[in-house]
Protein backbone atom coordinates (compact mmCIF):
# COMPACT_ATOMS: atom_id res chain seq x y z
CA UNK A 1 0.00 0.00 0.00
CA UNK A 2 2.97 2.51 1.05
CA UNK A 3 4.88 1.16 -1.98
CA UNK A 4 1.60 2.19 -4.11
CA UNK A 5 1.11 5.50 -2.58
CA UNK A 6 4.87 6.85 -2.89
CA UNK A 7 4.64 5.35 -6.33
CA UNK A 8 1.92 7.28 -7.34
CA UNK A 9 3.38 10.35 -5.34
CA UNK A 10 6.47 10.41 -7.84
CA UNK A 11 4.28 10.09 -11.20
CA UNK A 12 2.31 12.97 -9.75
CA UNK A 13 5.23 14.86 -10.00
CA UNK A 14 6.48 13.74 -12.30
CA UNK A 15 3.60 14.46 -14.45
CA UNK A 16 3.86 18.06 -12.94
CA UNK A 17 7.52 18.57 -14.11
CA UNK A 18 6.34 16.79 -17.80
CA UNK A 19 3.30 19.58 -17.88
CA UNK A 20 5.98 22.00 -17.58
CA UNK A 21 9.05 20.77 -20.06
CA UNK A 22 6.91 19.55 -22.75
CA UNK A 23 6.00 20.56 -26.03
CA UNK A 24 3.38 20.57 -28.43
CA UNK A 25 3.92 17.06 -30.94
CA UNK A 26 0.61 18.44 -33.07
CA UNK A 27 -1.02 21.69 -33.50
CA UNK A 28 -4.18 22.08 -34.50
CA UNK A 29 -4.37 25.70 -35.78
CA UNK A 30 -8.90 26.62 -36.67
CA UNK A 31 -9.58 23.06 -37.77
CA UNK A 32 -12.91 22.61 -39.11
CA UNK A 33 -14.30 19.61 -40.65
CA UNK A 34 -16.86 19.46 -43.44
CA UNK A 35 -18.97 16.05 -43.92
CA UNK A 36 -20.02 17.29 -47.89
CA UNK A 37 -22.50 20.87 -46.76
CA UNK A 38 -22.48 19.95 -43.23
CA UNK A 39 -19.73 21.33 -40.77
CA UNK A 40 -18.74 19.01 -38.31
CA UNK A 41 -15.76 20.82 -36.33
CA UNK A 42 -16.16 24.71 -35.69
CA UNK A 43 -12.32 26.27 -35.84
CA UNK A 44 -10.89 24.21 -33.30
CA UNK A 45 -8.06 25.13 -31.63
CA UNK A 46 -5.97 22.31 -29.76
CA UNK A 47 -2.29 21.29 -29.25
CA UNK A 48 -0.95 17.91 -28.35
CA UNK A 49 1.53 17.84 -25.58
CA UNK A 50 4.35 15.49 -26.24
CA UNK A 51 5.05 11.62 -24.46
CA UNK A 52 1.65 12.73 -22.53
CA UNK A 53 -2.09 11.40 -23.12
CA UNK A 54 -4.44 13.89 -24.47
CA UNK A 55 -8.09 12.84 -23.43
CA UNK A 56 -10.93 13.39 -25.93
CA UNK A 57 -14.23 13.65 -24.46
CA UNK A 58 -17.94 14.70 -25.29
CA UNK A 59 -21.24 13.05 -26.23
CA UNK A 60 -22.03 11.81 -29.19
CA UNK A 61 -21.47 13.38 -32.51
CA UNK A 62 -19.58 16.21 -30.40
CA UNK A 63 -16.61 16.04 -33.32
CA UNK A 64 -13.82 14.47 -31.09
CA UNK A 65 -13.72 11.26 -33.30
CA UNK A 66 -13.52 13.80 -36.06
CA UNK A 67 -10.91 15.60 -34.85
CA UNK A 68 -8.99 12.63 -33.93
CA UNK A 69 -9.34 11.44 -37.66
CA UNK A 70 -7.73 14.91 -39.23
CA UNK A 71 -4.95 14.27 -36.82
CA UNK A 72 -3.68 11.32 -39.33
CA UNK A 73 -6.01 12.33 -42.14
CA UNK A 74 -7.97 9.10 -42.11
CA UNK A 75 -10.92 11.74 -43.10
CA UNK A 76 -9.56 11.42 -46.49
CA UNK A 77 -11.28 8.47 -46.98
CA UNK A 78 -14.43 9.62 -46.85
CA UNK A 79 -16.00 11.13 -49.33
CA UNK A 80 -16.89 14.97 -49.28
CA UNK A 81 -14.61 15.09 -46.41
CA UNK A 82 -12.99 18.68 -46.40
CA UNK A 83 -10.65 20.04 -43.75
CA UNK A 84 -10.05 23.69 -43.05
CA UNK A 85 -7.58 25.41 -41.02
CA UNK A 86 -3.88 23.82 -40.29
CA UNK A 87 -2.75 20.40 -38.18
CA UNK A 88 1.05 20.41 -38.07
CA UNK A 89 3.34 17.63 -36.97
CA UNK A 90 6.80 18.89 -35.44
CA UNK A 91 5.91 22.42 -37.18
CA UNK A 92 5.16 20.72 -40.54
CA UNK A 93 1.61 21.10 -42.22
CA UNK A 94 0.02 17.67 -42.52
CA UNK A 95 -2.30 18.52 -45.10
CA UNK A 96 0.43 20.01 -47.35
CA UNK A 97 -0.01 18.31 -50.82
CA UNK A 98 3.96 17.43 -50.57
CA UNK A 99 3.51 15.09 -47.38
CA UNK A 100 2.95 11.54 -48.07
CA UNK A 101 -0.14 10.21 -46.24
CA UNK A 102 1.60 6.82 -46.01
CA UNK A 103 4.49 7.88 -44.61
CA UNK A 104 2.06 10.27 -42.18
CA UNK A 105 0.00 7.28 -41.08
CA UNK A 106 2.94 5.50 -39.98
CA UNK A 107 3.91 8.13 -38.19
CA UNK A 108 1.22 8.64 -36.60
CA UNK A 109 -0.86 5.70 -35.91
CA UNK A 110 -4.32 4.32 -34.85
CA UNK A 111 -5.99 2.03 -33.05
CA UNK A 112 -9.65 1.15 -33.74
CA UNK A 113 -12.79 1.04 -31.00
CA UNK A 114 -13.04 -2.51 -32.18
CA UNK A 115 -9.91 -5.02 -32.20
CA UNK A 116 -9.67 -5.39 -35.95
CA UNK A 117 -6.24 -7.74 -36.65
CA UNK A 118 -5.83 -8.99 -40.15
CA UNK A 119 -6.92 -12.71 -40.40
CA UNK A 120 -3.44 -13.83 -40.66
CA UNK A 121 -0.94 -14.70 -37.68
CA UNK A 122 -0.29 -13.09 -35.10
CA UNK A 123 3.19 -12.99 -36.29
CA UNK A 124 2.21 -11.75 -39.85
CA UNK A 125 0.00 -9.11 -37.85
CA UNK A 126 2.66 -7.36 -36.29
CA UNK A 127 4.99 -7.85 -39.33
CA UNK A 128 2.96 -6.31 -41.97
CA UNK A 129 3.74 -2.54 -41.04
CA UNK A 130 7.81 -3.17 -41.03
CA UNK A 131 7.63 -5.23 -43.97
CA UNK A 132 5.47 -2.76 -46.20
CA UNK A 133 8.01 0.61 -45.13
CA UNK A 134 10.97 -1.74 -45.35
CA UNK A 135 11.70 -0.95 -41.67
CA UNK A 136 13.46 -4.97 -41.35
CA UNK A 137 17.05 -5.06 -43.81
CA UNK A 138 16.40 -9.52 -42.12
CA UNK A 139 14.08 -11.94 -41.53
CA UNK A 140 16.24 -11.67 -38.24
CA UNK A 141 15.23 -7.99 -37.34
CA UNK A 142 11.84 -8.24 -38.45
CA UNK A 143 11.73 -11.35 -35.95
CA UNK A 144 13.08 -8.91 -33.19
CA UNK A 145 10.36 -6.16 -34.37
CA UNK A 146 7.88 -8.42 -33.92
CA UNK A 147 8.94 -9.53 -30.04
CA UNK A 148 9.63 -6.14 -29.17
CA UNK A 149 6.29 -4.58 -30.15
CA UNK A 150 4.69 -7.27 -28.64
CA UNK A 151 6.01 -7.20 -25.30
CA UNK A 152 6.05 -3.23 -25.62
CA UNK A 153 2.20 -4.10 -26.10
CA UNK A 154 2.01 -6.18 -22.82
CA UNK A 155 0.94 -9.13 -25.12
CA UNK A 156 4.27 -11.32 -25.95
CA UNK A 157 4.22 -13.76 -22.89
CA UNK A 158 0.81 -14.42 -23.59
CA UNK A 159 1.24 -15.46 -26.73
CA UNK A 160 5.02 -16.49 -27.81
CA UNK A 161 4.02 -20.14 -27.92
CA UNK A 162 1.50 -19.88 -30.78
CA UNK A 163 2.75 -16.72 -33.06
CA UNK A 164 1.64 -18.62 -36.05
CA UNK A 165 -1.52 -19.30 -34.96
CA UNK A 166 -4.19 -17.10 -36.54
CA UNK A 167 -4.43 -13.42 -34.38
CA UNK A 168 -8.23 -13.59 -35.09
CA UNK A 169 -8.25 -16.31 -32.31
CA UNK A 170 -7.14 -14.44 -29.70
CA UNK A 171 -9.86 -12.82 -27.41
CA UNK A 172 -10.95 -9.21 -27.65
CA UNK A 173 -8.61 -7.87 -24.99
CA UNK A 174 -5.80 -9.76 -26.51
CA UNK A 175 -6.41 -8.84 -30.41
CA UNK A 176 -6.92 -5.18 -29.06
CA UNK A 177 -3.41 -5.66 -27.45
CA UNK A 178 -2.48 -7.15 -30.75
CA UNK A 179 -3.28 -3.82 -32.77
CA UNK A 180 -1.67 -1.64 -30.42
CA UNK A 181 1.39 -4.49 -31.12
CA UNK A 182 0.90 -3.71 -34.70
CA UNK A 183 0.47 -0.08 -34.38
CA UNK A 184 3.73 0.28 -32.56
CA UNK A 185 5.79 -2.25 -35.21
CA UNK A 186 6.29 0.59 -37.68
CA UNK A 187 7.66 3.10 -35.04
CA UNK A 188 5.06 5.62 -34.69
CA UNK A 189 5.62 8.93 -33.07
CA UNK A 190 2.34 9.98 -31.83
CA UNK A 191 -0.76 6.78 -31.37
CA UNK A 192 -4.17 7.84 -32.28
CA UNK A 193 -7.04 5.58 -30.06
CA UNK A 194 -10.22 5.49 -30.68
CA UNK A 195 -12.81 4.31 -27.97
CA UNK A 196 -9.67 1.22 -27.58
CA UNK A 197 -11.53 0.00 -24.71
CA UNK A 198 -15.18 0.04 -25.40
CA UNK A 199 -15.42 -3.53 -26.76
CA UNK A 200 -13.28 -4.94 -24.20
CA UNK A 201 -14.55 -5.88 -20.59
CA UNK A 202 -12.71 -5.02 -17.33
CA UNK A 203 -9.85 -6.56 -17.01
CA UNK A 204 -8.58 -6.35 -20.66
CA UNK A 205 -9.70 -2.85 -19.73
CA UNK A 206 -7.38 -2.16 -17.33
CA UNK A 207 -4.56 -3.96 -18.89
CA UNK A 208 -4.83 -1.56 -21.95
CA UNK A 209 -4.97 1.29 -19.50
CA UNK A 210 -1.52 0.03 -17.35
CA UNK A 211 -0.35 -0.40 -21.43
CA UNK A 212 -1.31 3.60 -22.24
CA UNK A 213 0.90 4.41 -19.01
CA UNK A 214 3.90 2.77 -20.06
CA UNK A 215 3.15 3.86 -23.61
CA UNK A 216 3.43 7.27 -23.24
CA UNK A 217 7.39 7.21 -21.81
CA UNK A 218 7.70 6.80 -25.46
CA UNK A 219 4.93 8.08 -27.45
CA UNK A 220 2.54 10.91 -27.70
CA UNK A 221 -1.35 9.39 -27.21
CA UNK A 222 -4.84 10.63 -28.19
CA UNK A 223 -7.65 8.66 -27.14
CA UNK A 224 -11.28 9.21 -27.51
CA UNK A 225 -13.24 7.90 -24.64
CA UNK A 226 -16.75 7.70 -23.61
CA UNK A 227 -15.76 6.66 -20.02
CA UNK A 228 -14.77 10.02 -18.22
CA UNK A 229 -13.55 7.52 -15.49
CA UNK A 230 -10.89 6.28 -18.29
CA UNK A 231 -10.33 9.70 -19.24
CA UNK A 232 -8.99 11.03 -15.49
CA UNK A 233 -7.17 7.67 -15.03
CA UNK A 234 -5.19 7.62 -18.11
CA UNK A 235 -4.88 10.77 -19.69
CA UNK A 236 -2.82 14.27 -18.51
CA UNK A 237 -4.56 16.49 -20.48
CA UNK A 238 -8.56 16.93 -21.24
CA UNK A 239 -10.28 18.49 -23.78
CA UNK A 240 -14.20 18.24 -24.06
CA UNK A 241 -15.87 19.04 -27.23
CA UNK A 242 -19.93 19.54 -28.13
CA UNK A 243 -21.33 20.40 -30.90
CA UNK A 244 -18.42 20.37 -32.95
CA UNK A 245 -16.82 22.87 -30.22
CA UNK A 246 -14.51 22.35 -28.61
CA UNK A 247 -15.73 23.56 -25.08
CA UNK A 248 -12.98 23.26 -22.70
CA UNK A 249 -9.20 21.98 -22.50
CA UNK A 250 -7.01 21.62 -19.57
CA UNK A 251 -5.27 19.48 -16.73
CA UNK A 252 -7.13 15.77 -16.60
CA UNK A 253 -7.10 16.37 -12.96
CA UNK A 254 -8.96 20.07 -13.09
CA UNK A 255 -11.18 19.13 -15.64
CA UNK A 256 -12.99 16.56 -13.70
CA UNK A 257 -12.82 18.08 -10.48
CA UNK A 258 -13.16 21.69 -11.03
CA UNK A 259 -14.16 22.42 -14.60
CA UNK A 260 -14.94 25.87 -15.37
CA UNK A 261 -17.76 25.23 -18.30
CA UNK A 262 -20.89 24.48 -17.27
CA UNK A 263 -21.58 21.70 -20.39
CA UNK A 264 -18.03 20.56 -19.06
CA UNK A 265 -19.95 19.94 -15.52
CA UNK A 266 -23.00 18.85 -17.00
CA UNK A 267 -21.87 16.01 -19.34
CA UNK A 268 -18.98 14.73 -16.60
CA UNK A 269 -21.27 14.12 -14.17
CA UNK A 270 -24.15 12.80 -16.04
CA UNK A 271 -26.40 15.64 -16.09
CA UNK A 272 -26.61 16.41 -20.33
CA UNK A 273 -29.60 17.42 -22.06
CA UNK B 1 -29.03 25.00 -8.36
CA UNK B 2 -28.03 22.16 -10.34
CA UNK B 3 -29.84 21.15 -13.27
CA UNK B 4 -31.14 17.24 -12.80
CA UNK B 5 -28.89 14.16 -13.49
CA UNK B 6 -29.97 12.09 -16.93
CA UNK B 7 -30.84 9.28 -14.30
CA UNK B 8 -33.53 10.79 -11.56
CA UNK B 9 -32.19 8.15 -8.98
CA UNK B 10 -29.02 9.65 -8.71
CA UNK B 11 -30.97 13.05 -7.71
CA UNK B 12 -32.96 11.50 -4.63
CA UNK B 13 -30.03 9.64 -3.42
CA UNK B 14 -27.84 13.17 -3.32
CA UNK B 15 -31.12 14.69 -1.64
CA UNK B 16 -31.44 11.94 0.94
CA UNK B 17 -27.86 12.63 1.69
CA UNK B 18 -28.33 16.75 1.79
CA UNK B 19 -31.92 15.87 4.19
CA UNK B 20 -30.14 14.10 6.47
CA UNK B 21 -28.09 16.69 7.24
CA UNK B 22 -30.27 19.42 7.55
CA UNK B 23 -31.96 16.65 10.25
CA UNK B 24 -28.95 16.01 12.02
CA UNK B 25 -28.25 20.06 12.01
CA UNK B 26 -31.65 20.32 13.92
CA UNK B 27 -31.09 17.47 16.41
CA UNK B 28 -27.96 18.64 16.94
CA UNK B 29 -29.01 22.29 17.89
CA UNK B 30 -31.64 21.43 19.70
CA UNK B 31 -29.62 18.95 21.67
CA UNK B 32 -26.70 22.05 22.70
CA UNK B 33 -30.23 24.20 23.37
CA UNK B 34 -31.69 22.02 25.61
CA UNK B 35 -28.13 20.80 27.47
CA UNK B 36 -27.86 24.47 28.25
CA UNK B 37 -31.48 24.96 29.46
CA UNK B 38 -31.08 22.16 31.77
CA UNK B 39 -27.63 23.68 33.33
CA UNK B 40 -29.88 27.05 33.25
CA UNK B 41 -32.85 25.47 35.45
CA UNK B 42 -30.77 22.72 36.76
CA UNK B 43 -33.68 20.67 35.27
CA UNK B 44 -31.83 16.93 35.62
CA UNK B 45 -34.74 15.08 33.27
CA UNK B 46 -34.17 17.37 30.69
CA UNK B 47 -30.28 16.35 30.90
CA UNK B 48 -31.20 12.87 30.36
CA UNK B 49 -33.05 13.30 27.46
CA UNK B 50 -30.24 15.14 25.76
CA UNK B 51 -27.87 12.51 26.70
CA UNK B 52 -30.37 9.48 25.03
CA UNK B 53 -31.04 11.49 22.20
CA UNK B 54 -27.16 11.59 21.37
CA UNK B 55 -27.94 7.83 20.03
CA UNK B 56 -30.25 9.34 17.51
CA UNK B 57 -27.24 11.52 15.75
CA UNK B 58 -24.73 8.60 16.20
CA UNK B 59 -27.25 6.57 13.88
CA UNK B 60 -27.61 9.49 11.33
CA UNK B 61 -23.86 9.95 10.96
CA UNK B 62 -23.82 5.63 10.25
CA UNK B 63 -26.62 6.02 7.84
CA UNK B 64 -24.99 9.34 5.91
CA UNK B 65 -21.97 7.06 5.49
CA UNK B 66 -23.46 3.94 4.77
CA UNK B 67 -25.16 5.99 1.75
CA UNK B 68 -22.28 7.72 0.63
CA UNK B 69 -19.97 4.88 0.29
CA UNK B 70 -22.70 3.20 -1.83
CA UNK B 71 -22.98 6.05 -4.15
CA UNK B 72 -19.83 6.45 -4.62
CA UNK B 73 -19.36 2.67 -5.64
CA UNK B 74 -22.37 2.99 -7.77
CA UNK B 75 -22.27 6.30 -9.75
CA UNK B 76 -18.74 6.85 -9.96
CA UNK B 77 -19.14 10.56 -8.87
CA UNK B 78 -17.53 13.77 -10.32
CA UNK B 79 -16.95 17.16 -9.79
CA UNK B 80 -19.64 19.02 -7.91
CA UNK B 81 -21.07 15.88 -7.24
CA UNK B 82 -18.29 13.82 -5.82
CA UNK B 83 -17.53 16.88 -3.47
CA UNK B 84 -20.54 17.20 -2.19
CA UNK B 85 -20.84 13.29 -0.76
CA UNK B 86 -17.13 13.94 0.71
CA UNK B 87 -18.69 16.97 2.39
CA UNK B 88 -21.43 15.43 3.13
CA UNK B 89 -19.65 12.70 5.07
CA UNK B 90 -17.55 15.51 6.87
CA UNK B 91 -20.44 17.46 7.67
CA UNK B 92 -22.05 14.76 9.43
CA UNK B 93 -18.85 13.97 11.27
CA UNK B 94 -18.54 17.28 12.41
CA UNK B 95 -22.63 17.29 13.46
CA UNK B 96 -21.91 13.92 15.39
CA UNK B 97 -19.23 16.11 16.82
CA UNK B 98 -22.00 19.17 17.73
CA UNK B 99 -23.94 16.60 19.24
CA UNK B 100 -21.75 14.62 21.33
CA UNK B 101 -20.47 18.11 23.05
CA UNK B 102 -24.19 18.55 24.00
CA UNK B 103 -24.38 15.79 25.50
CA UNK B 104 -20.66 15.94 27.66
CA UNK B 105 -22.69 19.43 28.77
CA UNK B 106 -25.90 17.58 29.54
CA UNK B 107 -23.71 15.20 32.02
CA UNK B 108 -22.24 18.14 34.03
CA UNK B 109 -26.22 19.16 35.07
CA UNK B 110 -26.31 16.79 37.86
CA UNK B 111 -22.58 18.28 39.44
CA UNK B 112 -23.07 21.91 38.46
CA UNK B 113 -26.90 22.37 40.38
CA UNK B 114 -25.59 21.04 43.53
CA UNK B 115 -24.13 25.25 43.96
CA UNK B 116 -26.39 28.02 42.43
CA UNK B 117 -24.21 30.72 40.60
CA UNK B 118 -24.01 33.79 39.80
CA UNK B 119 -26.98 34.83 37.39
CA UNK B 120 -24.01 36.49 35.32
CA UNK B 121 -22.73 32.98 34.47
CA UNK B 122 -25.60 31.04 33.52
CA UNK B 123 -26.14 34.64 31.19
CA UNK B 124 -22.81 34.08 29.95
CA UNK B 125 -23.12 30.22 28.77
CA UNK B 126 -26.45 31.24 27.56
CA UNK B 127 -24.94 33.92 25.30
CA UNK B 128 -22.01 31.94 24.44
CA UNK B 129 -24.49 28.75 23.72
CA UNK B 130 -26.73 31.20 21.28
CA UNK B 131 -23.79 32.80 19.37
CA UNK B 132 -22.57 29.19 18.94
CA UNK B 133 -25.90 27.85 17.75
CA UNK B 134 -26.65 31.36 15.08
CA UNK B 135 -23.30 30.45 13.83
CA UNK B 136 -24.27 26.59 13.29
CA UNK B 137 -27.73 27.84 11.93
CA UNK B 138 -26.19 30.11 9.70
CA UNK B 139 -23.46 26.81 7.96
CA UNK B 140 -26.43 24.75 7.49
CA UNK B 141 -28.38 27.52 6.06
CA UNK B 142 -25.42 27.83 3.81
CA UNK B 143 -25.21 24.16 3.02
CA UNK B 144 -29.01 24.05 1.96
CA UNK B 145 -28.80 26.50 -0.58
CA UNK B 146 -25.32 26.36 -1.74
CA UNK B 147 -24.08 30.12 -1.13
CA UNK B 148 -20.89 31.44 0.05
CA UNK B 149 -21.86 34.66 0.11
CA UNK B 150 -22.35 34.37 4.20
CA UNK B 151 -19.95 32.04 5.06
CA UNK B 152 -17.02 34.39 5.66
CA UNK B 153 -19.02 36.34 8.36
CA UNK B 154 -19.36 33.12 9.52
CA UNK B 155 -15.78 32.67 10.46
CA UNK B 156 -15.60 36.30 11.95
CA UNK B 157 -18.11 35.49 14.06
CA UNK B 158 -16.21 32.55 15.26
CA UNK B 159 -13.79 35.23 16.90
CA UNK B 160 -16.47 36.40 18.74
CA UNK B 161 -16.94 32.85 20.11
CA UNK B 162 -13.57 32.78 20.99
CA UNK B 163 -13.26 36.13 23.11
CA UNK B 164 -16.52 35.64 25.06
CA UNK B 165 -15.13 32.36 25.76
CA UNK B 166 -12.21 33.71 27.38
CA UNK B 167 -14.27 36.76 29.05
CA UNK B 168 -16.43 33.74 30.37
CA UNK B 169 -12.89 31.84 31.97
CA UNK B 170 -12.01 34.74 33.81
CA UNK B 171 -15.38 35.75 34.84
CA UNK B 172 -15.25 31.41 36.72
CA UNK B 173 -11.67 32.29 38.11
CA UNK B 174 -12.60 34.84 39.64
CA UNK B 175 -15.58 33.45 41.76
CA UNK B 176 -13.66 30.15 42.21
CA UNK B 177 -10.98 32.70 43.45
CA UNK B 178 -13.73 34.18 45.73
CA UNK B 179 -14.84 31.28 47.13
CA UNK B 180 -13.55 27.78 47.10
CA UNK B 181 -17.29 26.34 47.46
CA UNK B 182 -17.66 27.28 44.00
CA UNK B 183 -14.49 25.46 42.77
CA UNK B 184 -16.64 22.23 41.70
CA UNK B 185 -19.26 23.85 39.92
CA UNK B 186 -17.54 26.56 38.27
CA UNK B 187 -15.06 23.93 37.18
CA UNK B 188 -17.64 21.79 35.22
CA UNK B 189 -19.24 25.27 34.22
CA UNK B 190 -15.83 26.02 32.59
CA UNK B 191 -16.15 22.83 30.52
CA UNK B 192 -18.98 23.39 29.28
CA UNK B 193 -18.09 26.82 28.11
CA UNK B 194 -15.06 25.02 26.89
CA UNK B 195 -17.88 22.43 24.74
CA UNK B 196 -19.84 25.34 23.42
CA UNK B 197 -16.77 27.39 22.21
CA UNK B 198 -15.65 24.07 20.41
CA UNK B 199 -19.17 24.12 18.84
CA UNK B 200 -18.33 27.14 17.30
CA UNK B 201 -15.59 25.71 15.90
CA UNK B 202 -17.15 22.81 14.49
CA UNK B 203 -19.54 25.41 12.95
CA UNK B 204 -16.53 26.88 11.00
CA UNK B 205 -15.11 23.50 9.65
CA UNK B 206 -18.39 23.03 8.01
CA UNK B 207 -18.42 26.75 6.46
CA UNK B 208 -15.15 25.65 5.20
CA UNK B 209 -16.54 22.12 3.72
CA UNK B 210 -19.87 24.41 2.05
CA UNK B 211 -17.08 26.83 0.26
CA UNK B 212 -15.34 23.61 -0.99
CA UNK B 213 -18.44 21.61 -2.08
CA UNK B 214 -19.37 25.18 -4.17
CA UNK B 215 -15.90 26.32 -5.24
CA UNK B 216 -14.02 23.46 -5.21
CA UNK B 217 -11.35 25.48 -3.75
CA UNK B 218 -9.94 25.27 -0.07
CA UNK B 219 -10.76 28.44 1.48
CA UNK B 220 -8.23 30.73 1.78
CA UNK B 221 -6.43 30.69 5.01
CA UNK B 222 -7.75 33.33 7.65
CA UNK B 223 -5.52 35.24 10.62
CA UNK B 224 -4.93 32.73 13.10
CA UNK B 225 -7.84 32.20 15.12
CA UNK B 226 -8.27 30.90 18.76
CA UNK B 227 -9.33 31.63 22.11
CA UNK B 228 -6.79 33.20 24.69
CA UNK B 229 -7.77 31.56 27.54
CA UNK B 230 -4.63 29.34 27.49
CA UNK B 231 -2.70 32.24 28.56
CA UNK B 232 -4.97 33.08 31.39
CA UNK B 233 -3.27 32.90 34.64
CA UNK B 234 -4.89 33.78 38.14
CA UNK B 235 -3.71 36.81 39.19
CA UNK B 236 -4.50 37.93 35.59
CA UNK B 237 -8.13 37.07 36.43
CA UNK B 238 -7.62 39.19 39.97
CA UNK B 239 -7.33 42.49 37.73
CA UNK B 240 -9.83 42.02 35.47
Amino acid sequence: MNLMTERSLEKAVGDKMNAVASTNKMKGDKVSVFYGAKQALFDVDLDIPEKMVTALIGPSGCGKSTFLRSLNRMNDTIEGCRVTGQITLDGEDIYDPKIDVVELRARVGMVFQKPNPFPKSIYENVAYGPRIHGLAKSRHELDEIVESSLRRASLFEEVKDRLHDAGTGLSGGQQQRLCIARAIAVSPEVILMDEPCSALDPIATAKVEELIDELRQNYTIVIVTHSMQQAARVSQKTAMFHLGNLVEVGETEMMFTTPKEKRTQDYITGRFG
Amino acid sequence: MQSQHTVRSYDDELKFLAHKIAEMGGHAERMVEQSVTAIVNADKALAQRVISDDLILDACEREIDDRAIAIIAKRQPMAVDLREIIGSIRISADLERVGDLGKNIAKRVAAISETRQSLNVYRGLQTLAELALTQLKDVLDAFATRSIEQINIVRDRDDEIDAMYTSLFRELLTYMMEDPRNISACTHLLFCAKNIERIGDHATNIAETVYYIVTGQQMPPDRPKEDLSHGIVVDEARQA
